[in-house]
């Protein structure tokens, strides 16, 4: 809950020792630390990496699964691309993606939880009670039913994911929101008559960007693997794109010739994912206060 | 308490029906003709297409061809495969008994160890063990699992160390007999699906050390393994049963990825291969099984955790 508001509500409690906010608790983590570090080194790969490839990553490079030759530092893949450039090209769409449905579906979620929790009429009845049936499909298995009928298209992806995160979302936030709205702030605004939707706005969504920040992290986490998971099993970026998911799905049946192509984007994949956890870990005991050592 | 059951249970009705509906829609109701989609480049002969959307019952309107479909589900009878034209249903069993096999072996070896890390965790709160188990559990929640998978291939079954086969060869028939094949498949689910229970171990058994009667059983004198094996464990696992029971569930969608990336012939190597082959009643089959798995484990999971909290159990009858 943000200090502001809170002291602003009730400014005869005499000022409560200003905590400090989620980012900077957070950050005292190693774990934080640990975890930026390593989100930033793959974030750099994916971003940089296509300015300094030493091929195009759809160019022939010498012979398939070839190691140890001239000019192709981790040799060639299975039609004889250089595996580097590739993996160098593989990220950038695997982030973008991840992020944009992750951002998605976490701003989705927070109007429908917003709505629900604060409104608590049949729209929240219902919200719920759909969510609850959305829920009900393994979000992989939803996403390859729907991608296997209609073609494995980006937006369709980005749809999907995005609405899968919504329904996980919103039930989180309309939990926080619940307890927001149980505040004298809240009941003051209604008092002097604020539009319900500016109280949503401006007093609510303010107060709950705590979880929304844990929760971005963990969508982020998980859209990063299931997008990572549906490229493949070949039903996400196609061929020839280079995408890091795609080269391993390629790459795999070569394993025991040319590691190579499999062993860089699954390191980047893993090393990603372990990152954004390690950084989620870190906004989540600093938004619910674990940390022991600093509270007493 | 039982009319709570039976509240969830028809809500659980409820969601097995929309479902299907889910099903049915993504694949049978587009706007575009499954019969061309599944044909693509030779869908030119209409001899062919006619004859295609004669077997999907196309040419019946929605509600009907919906109808014979789940009625046909209902009893198991999924239609015939487009591909070599056999039954889905006889298609799929053995497919269906290899997935269950390894779950099965997953859930057995791992549900246990998980716990006892958990619990073992809880015993040595903030020492060593305990900040370790924690940052594995972290670390291993985070990555794919079909990562997970190809890491332990690189490490076991390629380079130095080749004590184990990378790919499953076999049929879907006789999997158990070649056990060495199923040791990768199996300790990657395990790992994935091992975090969530191993935290949720740690926490129940924290705060159930640190309850009243707990203190008191170690007031009276009694010795410490009696009051952690007799007082704390029992008292621990009831929470611990339902998120086991959900993990359960993850598995059934879970087993797809590992599936493929193992070559192990279950449902989900099943799956992918239909969708290769745009084989509709196989994804149909598939898809409406994993999802029925998982709402009947979420439903069993709910019922649990209402059978084990004492509130509910007692107070509203």
């Amino acid at each position: 809950m943000s200090t502001a508001t809170a002291a602003a509500a009730a400014p005869e409690s005499a000022a409560p020792p200003r905590r400090p906010g989620l980012l900077r608790t957070a950050w005292r983590y190693h774990r934080t630390k640990i975890g930026v570090v390593l989100t930033a080194a793959v974030l750099l790969v994916a971003v940089i990496g296509p300015f300094v490839s030493p091929y195009s990553p759809t160019a022939m490079a010498g012979t398939p699964n070839a190691t140890g030759i001239d000019g192709a530092l981790f040799g060639t893949d299975n039609v004889g691309r250089d595996v580097f450039s590739r993996f160098l090209h593989g990220g950038y769409t695997l982030v973008a993606i991840a992020v944009l449905s992750a951002l998605a579906g976490v701003a989705a979620g927070a109007v429908v939880g917003i709505v629900a929790g604060y409104l608590r009429n049949w729209a929240d009845e219902l919200l719920m009670r759909t969510n609850d049936m959305l829920l009900a499909f393994p979000q992989l298995v939803l996403a390859l039913l729907l991608l296997s009928i209609l073609g494995p298209r980006v937006w369709l992806i980005v749809v999907i994911i995005a609405v899968s995160h919504a329904n996980r979302v919103a039930r989180v936030v309309r939990e926080a929101t619940l307890k927001v709205v149980e505040q004298d702030f809240i009941k003051s605004a209604e008092a002097i008559g604020v539009p319900r939707w500016r109280i949503m706005a401006t007093e609510i969504l303010p107060n709950i960007t705590s979880p929304l920040l844990v929760e971005l992290g963990l969508r982020i986490t998980y859209s990063v693997g299931t997008i990572a998971t549906l490229s493949f099993l070949g039903m996400g970026l196609q061929p020839p794109t280079a995408d890091w998911g795609l080269m391993i799905n390629e790459g795999r049946v070569a394993i025991t010739v040319q590691p190579w192509a499999v062993v860089l984007p699954v390191a980047a994949v893993a090393v990603l994912t372990i990152g954004a956890n390690l950084i989620t870990d870190g906004l989540s005991r600093a938004s619910i206060g674990i940390d022991r050592g600093v509270e007493k | 308490m039982t009319r709570l059951i039976l509240y969830r249970l028809g809500y659980g009705v409820l969601t097995l029906f929309v479902v299907s509906l889910v099903v049915f829609g993504a694949t049978q109701a587009l706007p575009s003709d499954p019969a061309q989609a599944i044909l693509g480049r030779e869908a030119a002969d209409p001899a062919r297409l006619e004859a295609l959307r004669q077997q999907l019952n196309l040419d019946q309107p929605l509600a009907l061809q919906y109808w014979h479909w789940l009625a046909g589900a209902v009893v198991f009878d999924f239609g015939t495969s487009l591909a070599g034209g056999m039954p889905v249903a006889e298609l799929l069993g053995p497919r269906i008994q290899a997935s269950l096999t390894l779950m099965l072996i997953t859930a057995v070896i791992a549900a246990p160890i998980a716990m006892a890390i958990g619990a073992f965790a809880a015993l040595r709160r903030d020492r060593r063990f305990d900040h370790t188990s924690s940052m594995v559990t972290l670390v291993l929640a985070a990555v794919p699992e079909f990562a997970v998978g190809i890491v332990l291939i690189l490490l076991l079954a390629t380079g130095a160390l080749q004590v184990l086969p990378a790919v499953y060869a076999g049929s879907s028939e006789d999997v158990l007999s070649s056990p060495d094949q199923l040791v990768l498949p199996v300790l990657t689910l395990g790992i994935a699906v091992s975090p969530p229970i191993i935290r949720m171990m740690r926490a129940s058994m924290i705060e159930v050390l640190e309850s009243e009667y707990v203190q008191q059983a170690r007031l009276k004198g009694l010795p410490e393994r009696t009051v952690i094996w007799r007082h704390a464990a029992p008292n621990a696992i009831g929470p611990v049963a339902q998120v086991i029971a959900l993990q359960l569930g993850w598995l059934a969608g879970g087993v797809v990825a590992i599936e493929f990336l193992f070559n192990f012939p279950g449902i989900g190597k099943a799956l992918m291969e239909a969708i290769e082959a745009r084989n509709l009643p196989v994804i149909q089959a598939v898809t409406l099984l994993i999802a029925v798995v998982y709402v009947v484990v979420n439903l069993l999971a709910d019922i649990v955790g209402l059978a084990a909290n004492p509130k509910v159990r007692v107070s509203s009858r």
